[in-house]
């Protein structure tokens, strides 16, 4: 594993100093301030942040990529939850969000308990979430109510929890190389939304979805996707699959993290906000950055407990 | 020394549970003699408006607090007068001869800005805002040269919902409005509910 991942980080790294150069000459040889090109420094300088500390989550193992990915989704869950209202009578759902389901559910994946991790959301805090609603007696908006908390757990844990998930499988051949996986994962997924925003800018013409997302074109969706599945399927070889699984799997995840943009941008224009947070600068919160990975991780955990293990 | 440890724990821990992000919409953040009125749902709702403030404003803006409140331990009196360096109020008149709000106005004319919540007590409506208590008119009639900057405190309520224990780690934001004035000729009632409509109308306003 060591070599592979020093490989991938170096390459990252190289990726990085080749998109910070572009960045700094566009903005040398812009006339006037432009605020497109400050915002495109603002997320390459984000990247860099974003990939120090996963990479300093990885050289601590499979615990410090279960903590990291633990602090992501409280993030990601309290974006969520601020921006979906609730009422007084939720306090006790809310608290057993935070406090309760939150955290015990990267216990039970640090524990490897995947008989309960993988229902301990969507079933027993499915009905458990509820039952604390009704104590307060207040009925207004009840199933609203209750649909927010729950969904947040699901996207914001339950979700991003099946990335750190994919070190507890058991794949023939693969042991102890888990983490790249999940390295994997979440190179392809990102450099989708990163290639997805590239062609949308240099070549973007077509509105995809005008009242989700103005920002996404056809042109956008079609070239970042085919080029991340070429990364992905390029990848190959810190992956269990071969160079032709890797590329249709590539498709699927990458087909997801649009997705996944899509359906979080509605929920975005339904509340009146253009961003989740205000955490990552140059990006918005911690849920623009991975509102793709949501949709992506438990597919891509499922596709391999299934196929490959 | 104590108190100044106390009062970075308490502000920093405010500020990493609710993020405590600072809108400033209609004013800066200008060393000015101001008076900061907010919406009032917990006891913390100060500490947020003080610790959103620049630390060279901060040292010159003391919260108005409740005296029947604050000086019933001695932990809560350490905590007012020690490190929040807080002017109290007699909500209670319980001497019926002094003026109440002399303690404002002495506070005022040492240079000092303050934050006061002009609903009086924790509102516990799920929204709106309370009626105003009438120190806020007579505070910009009496003292015409100070600021009043109304601050809109989002999400606090559900932060810290009154008489529960553990809050819940929601983000928070302040909205910093456009200072209000006295017009000449108001009336008292037409100017509070001109200062509670002007701080409802930030509820809604975003960078």
């Amino acid at each position: 594993m060591e070599h592979s991942a020093l490989f991938l980080f170096g390459g990252i790294g190289g990726l990085l100093l080749v998109a910070t150069a572009i960045g700094q000459l566009l903005k040398w040889r812009a006339e006037s301030p432009s605020p497109v090109i400050d915002n495109l420094n603002a997320r390459i300088y984000a990247w860099w942040v974003m990939v120090v500390v996963i990479g300093l989550a990885f050289t601590m193992g499979r615990t410090g990529i279960i903590v990291l990915f633990y602090l992501i989704s409280f993030y990601a869950l309290r974006e969520f939850i601020t921006l979906t209202p609730t009422r007084r009578s939720d306090y006790p759902a809310l608290v057993a969000a935070f406090y309760f389901a939150l955290p015990l559910q990267y216990v039970l994946i640090w524990a490897d308990w995947y008989g309960l991790f993988s229902i301990f959301i969507p079933v027993y805090l499915f009905l458990l979430l509820p039952i604390l609603s009704s104590f307060g007696g207040d009925t207004v908006r009840y199933l609203e109510r209750a649909s927010n908390v729950q969904w947040g757990l699901m996207i914001a844990v339950y979700c991003i929890s099946a990335v750190p998930a994919l070190v507890t499988l058991q794949i023939p051949g693969f042991e102890g190389k888990n983490l790249l996986l999940i390295a994997w994962l979440i190179l392809v997924v990102q450099i989708s939304d990163v290639l997805q925003y590239v062609c949308g800018k240099l070549f973007g013409k077509r509105k995809i979805a005008p009242s989700l997302s103005p920002s996404k074109t056809i042109e956008g969706f079609t070239g970042g996707i085919a080029l991340a599945t070429l990364v992905g399927a390029g990848l190959y070889w810190i992956t269990p699959f071969s160079p032709w699984q890797a590329a249709v799997v590539g498709l699927l995840v990458c087909l997801l993290g649009f997705a996944g943009g899509l359906v979080m941008s509605a929920i975005k224009r339904d509340r009146g906000v253009k961003d989740w947070g205000h955490m990552i600068e140059g990006h918005g919160g911690m849920l623009d950055r991975l509102d793709s990975i949501c949709f992506a991780a438990p597919v891509f955990f499922h596709v391999l407990r299934y196929w490959w293990v | 020394m104590i108190s100044s440890l106390v009062a970075l724990v308490i502000t920093s821990a405010a500020r990493l549970l609710t993020g405590a992000r600072a809108l400033w919409l209609g004013c800066e953040p200008a060393p000015r003699q101001r008076i900061y009125y907010g919406n009032h749902n917990s006891h913390v709702d100060f500490v947020l408006i003080w610790a959103s403030l620049p630390p060279a404003l901060r040292r010159r803006t003391r919260p108005v607090a409740g005296a029947d409140y604050w000086l019933t331990s001695k932990w809560r009196q350490f905590l007012i007068q020690r490190v929040f360096n807080g002017v109290l109020v007699d909500r209670q008149h319980n001497t019926p001869d002094d003026n109440p709000l002399q303690t404002l106005l002495d506070a005022l004319d040492q240079g000092d800005s303050m934050i006061i919540f002009p609903e009086g007590t924790r509102n516990q409506g799920e929204e709106g805002l309370l009626p105003f208590k009438s120190g806020l008119y007579h505070l910009a009639r009496l003292r015409p040269e100070v600021e009043i900057i109304p601050v809109w405190i989002a999400n606090l309520n559900r932060v810290m919902p009154k008489g529960k224990a553990i809050p819940l780690p929601l983000l928070c934001t302040l909205h910093f409005g456009a200072p209000l004035t006295l017009e000449a000729g108001e009336e008292k009632q037409a100017f509070l509910e001109r200062a509670q409509r002007t701080l409802l109308s930030l509820a809604t306003q975003e960078d």
